[in-house]
C-alpha cells in the first residue's frame, strides 16, 4: 500500500516536472549524443585513455596547487597594499600591476625560456639538490601560473581587506588583541568571506589558464587531446571530450565553492 | 567606611577612600593643528558612574578614548588601576605607547562600548560575547559560553545567541555589545555614546541595561547626550567645553545650579 502511494507520487511529480518544453531539450540533447556517439569516431578512447587519465591528473592538481600557494601569496600582497608601509605596499603593488599587465604565456615563457636557460650554466646549480626539479618543465608552469593567481588576487584581497570596516577593527583593539591577532580572527575572515564570490571565478578562470602548460612540454589534458589529434588525424573528436571535462571540472569546481559560499554568514558589514 | 550589606541605591556615592580606577592628568591631544584636549584631568573611583558632556567637537569621545590608548595622547598621564600607561615618541614624533603587551593588558580590562555598536560581523552573538575572553583572556571556551549565555539573558538576548549581528536591531546589537564588554569582566566600562546611533525608540531599551550597571555599582565612564540619563545614573558629570574642563561635580550641581555660562546655555539647548 505504501509502497504504491510512493510510485504513485513519484509519477505525480515526474510528470509534474516533464513539461512540453523540457522533453524537447531532453530529446534534443539525446540525439546529440547519440550522433556523436554513432557518426564520430572514438575507436581511438581505449589506446589513450591511460594518458588521457594521467593528463587530467595533472591538469587538476596544477589548478590546485597554484590557486592554493597563489592564495596564500595573495593574503601578504593584499595586506601589504591596504594596510602596509609605503616600503611594503609599493613592491606588491608594482607586483600586483605588472602580472595584471602582461599575458600569462609570456610570463610562462620568460619563466622557462629565459630562467630554464640561466640555470644550467652556473655548475653549482647542476650540482644543488635543485637540480632534480629545474631541469623539468612543470616547476616552471606552477610556478608561472602561481604568481599570475597571486597577482590578480593580490588586489582583490586589497579590496576585500579596505573593505571590513574599520569600527570592528577598533573593537578588536579596544579589547586587547594583539595585532596578530586581530588579523587572523577578525580581520583575515571576513576579507576572506568578502572575496570568496570573486575567488571562485578567479579559481574557474585559472582552470582555463592551466593549458598554456602544454606549450612548455607540460602533458596536462589539454596536450593529451592536442597528441590525439596529431596521430588520428581527428579534429573535433578529442575537442569535443576536451570541452566536455573542462565543462565538468568547471561544473563541479563551482558547485563545491558554492556550496563554502553558501556555509558563511551573509549579510556580512 | 563602605556601608556593607545595605541594598544598593539608586546611586551608589563612591567613597572618597575607594580605590582609583582611572586617573587622567593633564591630558593633551593634538590632530596635527588641531588642538582638541588641551589639559584634561579626570578620576574614577571604583563604584563611580562618570558622565562626560558638552557640545559636538568639544573632545569628549577623544578624552574616552584616550583612556583605552585608541587615540594616542600627545602629553599627560593616564592611569588604569594605579598603572601608568607608558608612552614613548615613535619615528614620527607621535606618541605611541611604549609597551604594546602592557597597553593590551590594560585595555582587558577596559569594556569599551562603542557608538555603532561594532560587532564583529562574522561571528554570531554568543561567538561575539565568548571571543575576547577564549582568545584574549584564556577562558576555557565551556566556561565562556555559559557564562555568555548569563550576560546575554541579562541583556534580554538569550534567544537571539545563534544570529549574526546583522540581522538584530541597533537596539539589541547594542545591548550585545554591552554583554561582549561585560564578558571581559571589566574594572570599568566605558562607553562611548551608546545611543547616538539609534532610533529614538530604541535608546530605552540601552539606557535601561547601562543603568541597571549603573545601579549594581559598577565603575563607568560614560559620554553621552542624553542629559536625563546622565542625570539620573551618574555619581559625577564633567561639562567640556573647547578640550578643557569647564565646570565639574555632582549631577544636582550640574543640572540644577550650573555656574558657567556657557554651561547653563548648554543645558537650556539640549533641554
Amino acid at each position: 500500500m505504501a509502497v504504491e502511494t510512493t510510485i504513485v507520487n513519484v509519477a505525480a511529480r515526474a510528470s509534474l516536472w516533464l513539461q512540453p518544453h523540457r522533453i524537447v531539450l531532453i530529446v534534443t540533447g539525446l540525439a546529440l549524443v547519440f550522433a556523436a556517439a554513432f557518426f564520430m569516431r572514438w575507436d581511438w578512447l581505449p589506446q589513450y585513455y591511460e594518458m588521457a587519465l594521467v593528463g587530467l591528473w595533472r591538469t587538476l592538481w596544477i589548478l590546485v596547487v597554484t590557486c592554493t600557494l597563489g592564495f596564500l601569496l595573495a593574503v601578504p600582497l593584499g595586506l601589504a597594499q591596504a594596510a602596509g608601509p609605503f616600503w611594503l605596499a609599493a613592491p606588491a603593488k608594482a607586483f600586483c600591476t605588472i602580472i595584471r599587465g602582461t599575458p600569462l604565456l609570456l610570463q610562462l615563457w620568460l619563466l622557462y625560456y629565459g630562467l630554464g636557460s640561466l640555470f644550467p650554466q652556473y655548475p653549482w646549480v647542476r650540482e644543488s639538490w635543485m637540480w632534480p626539479y629545474l631541469r623539468q618543465a612543470w616547476p616552471y608552469g606552477v610556478l608561472a601560473l602561481t604568481l599570475s593567481f597571486a597577482g590578480y588576487e593580490g588586489e582583490v584581497m586589497r579590496g576585500a581587506f579596505a573593505g571590513v570596516p574599520k569600527g570592528q577593527l577598533e573593537a578588536a583593539r579596544a579589547f586587547g588583541m594583539s595585532r596578530w591577532k586581530t588579523l587572523r580572527r577578525i580581520w583575515l575572515p571576513q576579507a576572506f568571506y568578502r572575496a570568496l564570490p570573486t575567488l571562485t571565478g578567479e579559481t574557474v578562470l585559472q582552470l582555463k589558464s592551466t593549458p598554456l602548460v602544454a606549450t612548455i612540454s607540460v602533458i596536462d589534458i589539454f596536450a593529451v587531446s592536442s597528441k590525439v589529434r596529431q596521430s588520428t588525424f581527428l579534429t573535433y573528436e578529442p575537442l569535443l571530450l576536451l570541452a566536455l571535462i573542462y565543462m565538468a571540472i568547471t561544473g563541479i569546481l563551482v558547485f563545491a565553492l558554492g556550496k563554502i559560499e553558501a556555509r558563511i554568514p551573509n549579510k556580512i558589514g | 567606611m563602605i556601608a556593607q550589606g545595605t541594598a544598593p541605591a539608586l546611586k551608589y556615592t563612591a567613597q572618597n577612600d575607594a580605590a582609583e580606577a582611572i586617573h587622567v592628568e593633564n591630558l593633551h591631544k593634538r590632530f596635527g593643528e588641531l588642538h582638541v584636549l588641551k589639559g584634561v584631568s579626570l578620576s574614577a573611583r571604583d563604584g563611580e558612574v562618570i558622565a562626560i558632556i558638552g557640545g559636538s567637537g568639544s573632545g569628549k569621545s577623544t578624552l574616552l578614548r584616550c583612556i583605552n590608548c585608541l587615540e594616542n595622547p600627545t602629553s599627560g598621564i593616564v592611569r588604569v588601576n594605579g598603572e601608568e600607561i607608558r608612552m614613548k615618541a615613535d619615528s614620527h614624533g607621535h606618541t605611541v605607547p611604549a609597551d604594546r603587551k602592557q597597553i593590551e593588558r590594560i585595555r582587558s580590562k577596559l569594556g569599551m562600548v562603542f557608538q555603532n555598536f561594532n560587532l564583529w560581523s562574522h561571528m554570531t552573538l554568543i561567538e561575539n560575547v565568548i571571543e575576547v575572553p577564549v582568545h584574549v583572556l584564556g577562558v576555557k571556551r565551556d566556561v565562556a559560553i555559559a557564562e555568555a549565555e548569563k550576560l546575554l539573558a541579562r541583556v534580554g538576548l538569550a534567544e537571539k545567541r545563534d544570529v549574526y549581528p546583522a540581522y538584530l536591531s541597533g537596539g539589541q546589537q547594542q545591548r550585545a555589545a554591552i554583554a561582549r564588554a561585560l564578558a571581559i569582566n571589566p574594572r570599568v566600562m566605558l562607553f562611548d555614546e551608546p545611543t547616538s546611533a539609534l532610533d529614538p525608540e530604541l535608546i530605552g531599551e540601552v539606557l535601561k541595561v547601562i543603568g541597571d550597571l549603573a545601579r549594581e555599582g559598577r565603575t563607568m565612564v560614560l559620554v553621552t547626550h542624553e542629559m536625563k540619563f546622565a542625570r539620573e545614573v551618574a555619581t559625577h558629570v564633567v561639562y567640556l567645553y573647547n578640550g578643557l574642563v569647564e565646570e565639574e561635580g555632582p549631577p544636582e550641581q550640574i543640572f540644577g545650579a550650573p555656574k558657567s555660562e556657557r554651561l547653563k546655555q548648554f543645558i537650556r539647548n539640549i533641554g
